[in-house]
């Protein structure tokens, strides 16, 4: 027996475990299966596919290049103010709710119960914020703004607080002692060790606001879903098309730019 | 120190020789910010004043909601674990599907230039599609129900772990797949016994992170109709039958709460 074999029976015998994964999880996939069904196939169902491609491949151009308020371009314009200001909004309320919940300044129970509330933020659907807004503030795009705010805020403190716990002390202790007082250990001690990392957070919320944003319309709070889900209903589909390309590339666009400007804040 | 950012501030060396501070661009970085505000403020008709007139209607709502209606729960059951099974089967084939892809995307592997630009291109398209979107032109040819949402998670799932799965690929030790390659084993053979081993638990974790996450969006897709408990959730917000909308909620938050956990569990042993 060479050693190469010697080493091959070393391998570790999990033959038991791999069944019982097997198992598993071709038992959850039978179960799940019978959601697959093509009762529900409308008759016609292929022939709308059809048109949606034909759709979306002859797209309306007058609506794509149309720069009144109707037009694509405004629509656009309009879901890119609701996603810029909801994360403005919402990382400006996210700070003070990371600082509670950083397990480094805080003590433990005020975190614990800040958490909870925003892992609470974080599971309910951005819909339902923007069904719930409607009601305060009428259907339009203010209630997107609200909605981005609030669903902003879970995931974009759960961010800053990893930053938050990074703080390098040592400096602040420096400071200390060379007699800086606490508004310059501030400035000088701790901003310029957070601003490029949340600024980066902030960049990259604001890139899935946006598709967020998109979505909001079909519930009525503004931006390009609402017009996008009136066409659809009217089969109007090469509406729908120059909508889905004017929303792709708009989309495709401000994931480039905000990666390079995330690498160029984050490399300095 | 000197406060004022806009003067440029010199430092003289002891050899005499003056280095010039390089000037910061946070004064125009936060002046482009203030004119981005203020224009999006304009265009979406921002007010303060109504959010401070009309906030307690959000408050009747959520003090509502936050006395759910136990005697609803028993209808729950069928939605909810429809939303579970559309993301489940969405998933797991979305992952299958996702390795050829992955596969024709790696510039590593293939050679040829124009299969994996467009490979990587249909993958960023998919992405680039909201799920809900998605979902609403999949009930138009698939009808309304549970095969819709399927269709719709199993396309994310292509983009987002295809997407994970071709930067594993790139980034894979190539020794063993050239000594591999060399030895007369086809692509596929040397693909198979060199790489896989070592993107499998990256991939597989992958694919259980999106399992958690298509949960989530599994539970929305109903509101366009395909299936699911969101079904449920757009029919008593409409009807402002709050209580039993916190309902819903409490049973989506703990499912996704069980799901996660369980997940994480996995996802650490993988690790």
């Amino acid at each position: 027996m060479n050693s190469i074999e010697q080493q091959l029976l070393k391998e570790p015998k999990n033959r038991l475990s791999t069944i019982i994964t097997t198992i598993i999880v071709i038992a959850l996939l039978l179960w799940s299966v019978s959601a697959f069904n093509l009762s529900n196939l409308t008759g016609n169902g292929l022939t709308i596919a059809k048109n949606i491609f034909a759709g979306l491949f002859n797209p309306n151009l007058d609506l794509l290049f149309n720069f009144t308020d109707r037009g694509v371009p405004y629509l656009l314009l309009e879901t890119m103010a609701i996603a810029f200001l909801g994360t403005v909004v919402g990382a400006i309320l996210a700070i003070p709710l990371a600082f509670l919940s950083a397990s480094n300044i805080m003590p433990k129970p005020v975190v614990f119960v800040v958490r909870l509330f925003l892992i609470l933020v974080r599971t309910i659907p951005a819909i339902v914020y923007g069904l719930m807004f409607i009601r305060v503030t009428g259907p339009g795009p203010f209630a997107g703004v609200l909605t981005m705010s609030l669903t902003s805020i879970g995931m974009l403190s759960k961010l800053y607080v990893d930053v938050i716990e990074d703080l390098n002390t040592g400096v602040l202790e420096s400071m200390e002692s060379i007699g800086c007082t606490t508004f310059e250990k501030i400035r000088f001690g701790i901003l310029p060790q957070l601003s490029a990392m949340f600024i980066s957070i902030i960049i990259y919320r604001f890139d899935m606001n946006l598709r967020d944003a998109a979505v909001l319309g079909l519930v009525g709070a503004g931006g390009i879903g609402a017009p996008l889900i009136f066409a659809m209903n009217a089969y109007k589909w090469s509406e729908v098309g120059s909508i889905l390309i004017g929303l792709v590339a708009l989309i495709l666009l401000v994931e480039f730019i905000s990666n390079k400007v995330r690498t160029r804040i984050v490399r300095g | 120190m000197k406060l004022n950012p806009l003067a440029k501030s010199k430092i003289t060396l002891e050899n005499g020789k003056e280095v010039a501070m390089k000037r910061s661009m946070t004064p125009l970085i936060i002046l482009i910010g203030i004119v981005l505000i203020y224009f999006s403020v304009r265009i979406t008709g921002f007010s303060v004043l109504v959010i401070y007139e009309r906030i307690n209607k959000l408050f009747i709502i959520l003090q509502e909601m936050a006395k759910p209606n136990f005697d609803y729960a028993p209808k729950l059951w069928v939605p909810l674990f429809n939303t579970i099974k559309m993301s489940l089967l969405g998933s797991i084939l979305g992952a299958i599907v996702a390795i050829p892809i992955a596969f024709c995307a790696s510039s590593n592997i293939i050679k040829s230039r124009v299969v994996v630009v467009l490979s990587k291109f249909i993958l960023s398209i998919l992405r680039t599609f909201p799920t809900l979107i998605v979902a609403l032109i999949a009930t138009f040819i698939f009808g309304l129900g549970t095969m819709a949402g399927t269709v719709a998670i199993f396309l994310f799932t292509i983009a987002y772990v295809g997407k994970l799965l071709y930067e594993q690929i790139e980034n894979a030790d190539m020794k063993a797949y050239e000594a591999m390659h060399s030895m007369g084993l086809t692509t596929i053979q040397s693909f198979r016994y060199a790489i896989l081993p070592q993107v499998l638990p990256n991939y597989l974790s992958t694919t259980l992170f999106c399992f958690e996450g298509n949960v989530r969006y599994a539970s929305i897709l109903g509101y366009v109709g395909a299936g699911g408990i969101g079904l449920l959730l757009n029919e008593n917000l409409g009807w402002r039958n709050y209580s039993n909308v916190g309902m819903i909620l409490l049973m989506l938050v703990v499912a996704v709460f069980i799901i996660e956990t369980v997940s994480e569990h996995f996802r650490k042993k993988l690790m």
